[in-house]
């Protein structure tokens, strides 16, 4: 058989077991025995010593063409399995994407309605310089009502449905306190004792601007009253301040609070002890429907009381009424809220129902700021 | 308080509209609740005929009737009433009408006994008006066929409801809210005849001795009396009557009803007592531990504080509160001793606390009512009873003096822009404080107010600002923006208010849901949980499972949960962060954040999933709850001590505590003891922590917020594993602390892998295996340097737990 076509019998064997070549080991065989030390190509190489030089010329780039062939045959045929190979690696791989993930702990952890709204006012008044002060919840009878201006026995005390403490160790009368106006005096009081706990707020001199939110109890019970409730104070003590000026903070708050535009109030004479003069305010809104709308419609509801600060509440604190001077209002926290995001009921509040939490609470990273908006 | 138009028309000139009048009520300071026409529940029933009615055959006892209602057909009516008659006028109700008397809507197309009915002719019961239920309302002959009954009666009138503020005492009254409205520009208050009326001899009854001992507490200020003899009592006139009862009073007898026309139309309070049931010498005193039978039908014991008008028997009366059953008023009384008095408003309040007694007296005596008015008062009430019941008064019997404060205030005229910003002229609040009954007098800027005697609220300048404020209209304030602070305010919360708010979004971020509970729990579970001690009791709690502020958050927390599991929810995981009660003094109160997991509610989540089912949750959650919060909080639970230390409440081998040193605790972890759980009716596991945010070391102010530079090592760190036989009781930190402290300068951390017993550790024994990881600073470590910090390692760990490097 002449070299010609010994090579080309060759070159048609080996592409046929190329390509027949299922798998990589396969292939390297064909390679081993085509191009290994003792392969076919390379004994067929080996011929080319023993030629003629002429001969050599001419069979020399015929055998090496052959060699160069195959090889390449062989890559192509390598490069051909592996990605055969990698694709059913990826098949077998593939998984069922549409299978639901088990929820993550921040899609499931909630913020109690409460919580993120003393969050939203804080940011509100921490806007127009205002702090958060705190006092405590056992108060004495004396914080509570007689440094307020009740009188003992003055029905205004019987306004207020409280509950009394059984006698301490230490004889004083307490209560729970029926409001957070306590801690109004608590800011103005000037005394030289360090408070003897950490969230107690240090009296302050004047200007004061606080606001002081917490929990407060009454004795009572029905739809809208719970035993214990939420307020949230304000103060203003300064040798200026008045009534002109404690519209605007309201209104600016409830504008602000409602995120709407702009609120309409009806400021009627009232009385409380620790004002005067004293109001009570109704903030405009409608409620034809199902939910109330702040900011529109023709109906009034009570949201707040408010007034200057009593001359005897100041001189209580130790500050000079003819000098100083400013205004207080409270706010029940739990009541906004109720109408801010329509919970119907507030017993519901108190219930640790892990449904209505799901429900009425804020997600954890749902952080009232006014730069990102109180509420998304 | 209630009142019609009508009434408040007798005292005040004026052609405002029930709307114009609802608004300046409200506007100064007298809040109108509701504005109710009163004929409203009624106007569907109109004024009938009776044309003809003859007896049912079916029945001995109906009628069948022929009734013309202005319909312009005969209506047939069947109709029970004894007095049911032809020719008589009476009122009718169609179908369709709601009877408020017996809660129903008629329906049409009724047969009785075989007759057809389409309608009703009603008694004054079924309207409500009286209790008289003996017959159909019988009315005159001319009464016009088919019109309203309310228009006819008289009973459309608007009735006002408002709501009287406790330093309103003056008022209480019509004749009060009149006054006001008056100064406010809305008419002109009508006078009324307070002149005496004559006498025809002495009274039977002397003025009442005040029997009092130096010292004593003693209500009674001035007491005028007035015996009136030979009246004739009986049912009141139809205006007297309707007028009671449009603002929801009971007419009693024309006496009794007078009594309350004053008290509620002028603010005056009166008692009548029977003279003739007086027995002996009608007093003032104190009572003596009596039992006394009110004339509320209840029978209270009075006690030394409260005064009392008493005969030879007894108390008579609860002075200034409530009158006795004994000397009451009734139709057959023909001899009257009519009192009114002046009370100490302090004492009337006490003692109407005492008793519980809610009467119209005692609201408007502890209110204060005007001391001008007793024997005016007196006088008018004499006058009343003259008119509608006849008689003759006999002189008044007077003893006591009435108390007039008097007060006069200086007052800036400048005090009404500086606390309101409201610009008013000198003559406007001149005029203003006039029309009040305030007496303004002297000139320049500080003015002499005399404050009229039912004005005993007003004692200072702001109470006068708030006069000339209400009169002109809060809504005229201007509104000017509030001065912002020269300065950035340094910080808006305190630590702990931060420490809250940071840590009730940790919480939440873990899964945790945040409720918020109740301030006072039951006896039982405060005694459990640490608290109980009689000075956080409540004396008077709502209910009794809300008698005790709570001493920890977990009885709340746990309570909740039992009450989701109830619902069918079992996997539970609560948080609260809130106040906690060791004391009754304000130091007492710390802000605690605690939580809860129950079943598989643990951080990836409860229940049954395809990626694998929840495991139950156990002290391990619990432990990593509180380290997440705490480091939300600054501080590394692997800086601090964690002792094996259970708290009362925890497993005392599942649970632990955190703390700073012997002194600061700042947590406690575990499993609920199975006991408690049992005992409060939860199922387990229940994994649970508290943490005192009080007690966290408040932040050092450090003197630069630089941090310090970061020293990056080129070199790769090595790692080197140990596996140590110890003690089951060593605690790992033991060995961490051990090995951590070999080399301080190289080890950059140490972690346990591992942790085993069994048989081939040895009883009692346990298997802990560690890697420590080496940190090279300036030089790649040689074979030698590794040897050397091994050896360390191994020699601080054996020598300190006693444990052996395991073979």
């Amino acid at each position: 058989m002449s070299l010609e076509a010994q090579i080309e019998t060759l070159r048609g064997d080996l592409s046929a077991a190329i390509a027949a070549a299922e798998n990589e080991a396969a292939l390297d065989g064909v390679r081993v025995a085509a191009l290994g030390k003792k392969g076919s190509v390379s004994a067929l190489l080996a011929t080319l010593g023993a030629m003629a030089p002429e001969d050599r010329k001419s069979a020399g780039p015929a055998i090496n063409g052959l060699k160069t062939d195959i090889a390449g045959l062989i890559e192509a045929r390598g490069a051909e399995l592996r990605a055969a190979a990698l694709d059913a690696r990826l098949r077998a791989e593939t998984v069922d994407i549409t299978l639901p993930l088990k929820p993550g702990p921040t899609a499931r952890g909630r913020i109690h309605p409460i919580s993120q709204t003393i969050d939203e006012i804080t940011a509100i008044f921490s806007d127009m310089g205002f702090s958060i002060a705190e006092g405590p919840d056992i108060e004495t009878d004396y914080f509570n009502f007689t440094a307020l201006n009740f009188p003992e026995g003055h029905p205004a005390r019987e306004m207020h449905d409280t509950f009394f403490m059984k006698p301490g160790p230490d004889g004083v009368k307490k209560v729970l306190r029926t409001h957070t106006s306590p801690v109004q005096m608590r800011v103005m009081q000037k005394t030289n004792e360090k408070p003897a706990a950490a969230y107690l707020t240090p009296a302050m001199d004047p200007p004061i601007r606080v606001v002081m939110p917490g929990r407060t109890y009454r004795n009572d019970s029905d739809q809208t009253h719970t035993p214990m409730f939420h307020q949230v104070e304000g103060l203003v003590i300064d040798k200026s301040s008045h009534i002109g000026q404690l519209r605007w903070v309201l209104e600016e708050f409830l504008k602000a609070f409602f995120e709407v535009p702009s609120v309409t109030l009806r400021f009627r004479p009232s009385f409380f002890p620790f004002t005067e003069p004293s109001m009570e305010v109704d903030v405009q809104c409608d409620r034809s429907g199902s939910e109330v709308k702040i900011g529109e419609g023709n109906d009034w509801l009570e949201i707040l009381g408010c007034g200057m600060v009593h001359p005897n509440v100041i001189r209580n604190a130790g500050l000079d009424p003819d000098v100083y001077q400013g205004f207080a209002w409270g706010i029940g926290i739990d009541r906004i809220a109720m109408l801010k995001y329509g919970m119907p009921d507030l017993r519901a509040f108190f219930d640790a129902d892990q449904r209505w939490i799901e429900h009425y609470g804020f997600r954890p990273l749902d952080l009232p700021t006014l730069f990102g908006g109180l509420s998304s | 308080m209630k009142f019609t138009l009508d009434w408040l028309k007798e005292h005040l000139e004026t052609s405002a509209t029930p709307e114009e009048i609802g608004k300046a009520l409200t506007m100064i300071g007298l809040e109108v609740e509701g504005i109710e026409s009163q004929g409203k529940a009624l106007e569907k029933f109109v004024v009938a005929h009776v044309v003809e009615a003859k007896p049912h055959p079916n029945s001995d006892h109906l009628n069948i009737c022929k009734v013309d209602a202005g319909t312009g057909t005969l209506i047939d009516v069947v109709c029970g009433a004894p007095n049911c008659r032809t020719g008589m006028k009476s009122v009718f109700a169609a179908p369709g009408t709601y009877i408020p008397g017996k809660d129903f809507e008629l329906k049409a197309g009724v047969v009785i006994r075989g007759a057809p009915s389409n309608g009703m002719l009603c008694s004054a019961a079924e309207l409500e008006l009286s209790n008289d239920h003996d017959g159909i309302i019988e009315l005159p002959e001319d009464a016009p066929i088919g019109e309203r009954y309310v228009d006819y009666a008289g009973i459309n009138g608007v009735v006002f409801d408002i709501s009287i503020t406790p330093n309103r005492g003056d008022a209480t009254g019509v004749y009060g809210v009149a006054r006001d409205l008056a100064a406010f520009g809305l008419g002109t208050l009508k006078t009324t005849d307070f002149s005496p009326v004559p006498s025809h001899g002495p009274s039977p009854i002397p003025p009442l001795p005040q029997n009092f001992a130096a010292g004593e507490s003693k209500a009674i200020r001035k007491f005028a009396g007035r015996y009136i003899a030979n009246v004739k009592n009986g049912p009141s006139p139809d205006w007297l009557q309707a007028r009671l009862r449009a603002v929801g009073l009971r007419p009693i007898n024309a006496v009794v009803d007078i009594t309350n026309l004053v008290s509620l139309g002028w603010g005056r309070p009166l008692h009548a007592y029977d003279a003739d049931k007086v027995e002996g010498q009608m007093v003032l005193r104190n009572a003596r531990g009596e039992d006394f039978d009110a004339l509320d039908n209840k029978v209270y014991r009075l006690d030394e504080t409260m005064t009392v008008i008493a005969d030879d028997k007894g108390p008579l009366c609860l002075g200034g509160i409530m009158g006795g059953i004994r000397s009451g008023v009734t139709d057959e009384t023909v001899n009257v001793f009519m009192e009114c008095a002046s009370w100490d408003a302090d004492l009337i309040a006490q003692a109407g606390r005492k008793t519980g007694i809610v009467s119209d007296a005692r609201y408007r005596l502890e209110r204060h009512v005007d001391p001008a008015l007793t024997e005016p008062g007196m006088e008018l009430a004499t006058r009343l009873v003259l008119e509608l019941c006849g008689g003759t008064p006999m002189e008044p019997a007077i003893s006591g003096e009435d108390v007039f404060p008097n007060t006069i205030v200086d007052f800036p005229l400048a005090e009404v822009r500086r606390l309101t910003g409201l610009d008013v002229s000198a003559t406007e609040i001149e005029q203003i404080l006039g029309r009040l009954g305030f007496a303004v007098e002297g000139a320049g800027e500080t003015r002499q107010v005399k404050v009229p005697s039912w004005r005993p609220d007003v004692t200072q300048k702001a109470d006068l600002v708030e006069e000339v404020m209400r009169m002109v209209g809060v809504d005229n304030v201007p509104v000017e923006p509030l001065p912002r602070l020269d300065h950035v305010a340094p910080r808006i919360l305190t630590t702990i208010q931060n420490r809250r708010r940071i840590a009730r979004r940790a919480l939440a971020a873990r899964g945790l849901d945040e409720v918020v509970t109740w301030s006072f729990i039951s006896h039982d579970d405060a005694t459990r949980f640490g608290g109980g001690t009689a000075d956080r009791q409540l004396a008077n709690a709502i209910a009794s499972d809300m008698t005790d502020m709570r001493p920890s958050l977990l009885p709340g927390l746990l309570a909740g949960a039992r009450r989701n599991a109830n619902r069918g929810f079992a996997d539970i995981a609560l948080f609260e962060v809130g106040q906690i009660f060791l004391s009754d003094l304000p130091e007492g109160q710390h802000t605690y954040a605690s939580g809860i997991r129950t079943g598989t509610a643990g951080l990836d989540g409860a229940g049954r999933h395809w990626s694998g089912k929840a495991k139950t949750v156990g002290v391990w959650d619990a432990k990593a709850d509180l380290a997440a919060a705490l480091d939300a909080l600054g501080v590394d639970i692997e800086k601090v001590q964690v002792l094996p230390e259970a708290a009362a409440w925890s497993h005392p081998g599942r649970g632990g505590r955190v703390a700073l040193g012997p002194k600061v605790i700042l947590g406690w972890f575990g499993e609920l003891h199975p006991a408690l759980a049992a005992e409060l009716d939860i199922e387990g596991p229940v994994a649970a922590f508290e943490i005192d945010l009080d007690a966290l070391p408040e932040p050092r102010r450090k003197p630069t917020r630089t941090k310090p530079a970061i020293a990056l090592s080129p070199f790769q760190p090595v790692s080197r594993d140990f596996a140590f036989v110890m003690d089951k009781a060593v605690p790992a930190a033991t060995l961490l602390k051990a090995a951590r402290g070999a080399d301080k300068a190289l080890i950059k951390d140490v972690g346990i892998f591992d942790v085993f017993e069994g048989a081939h550790v040895g009883e009692g024994k346990k298997s802990v295996a560690i890697e420590v990881i080496l940190q090279p600073r300036d030089k790649t470590l040689t074979d030698e340097e590794i040897e050397k910090v091994s050896a360390a390692i191994v020699a601080a760990v054996t020598k300190t737990t006693g444990g052996e490097l395991r073979k």
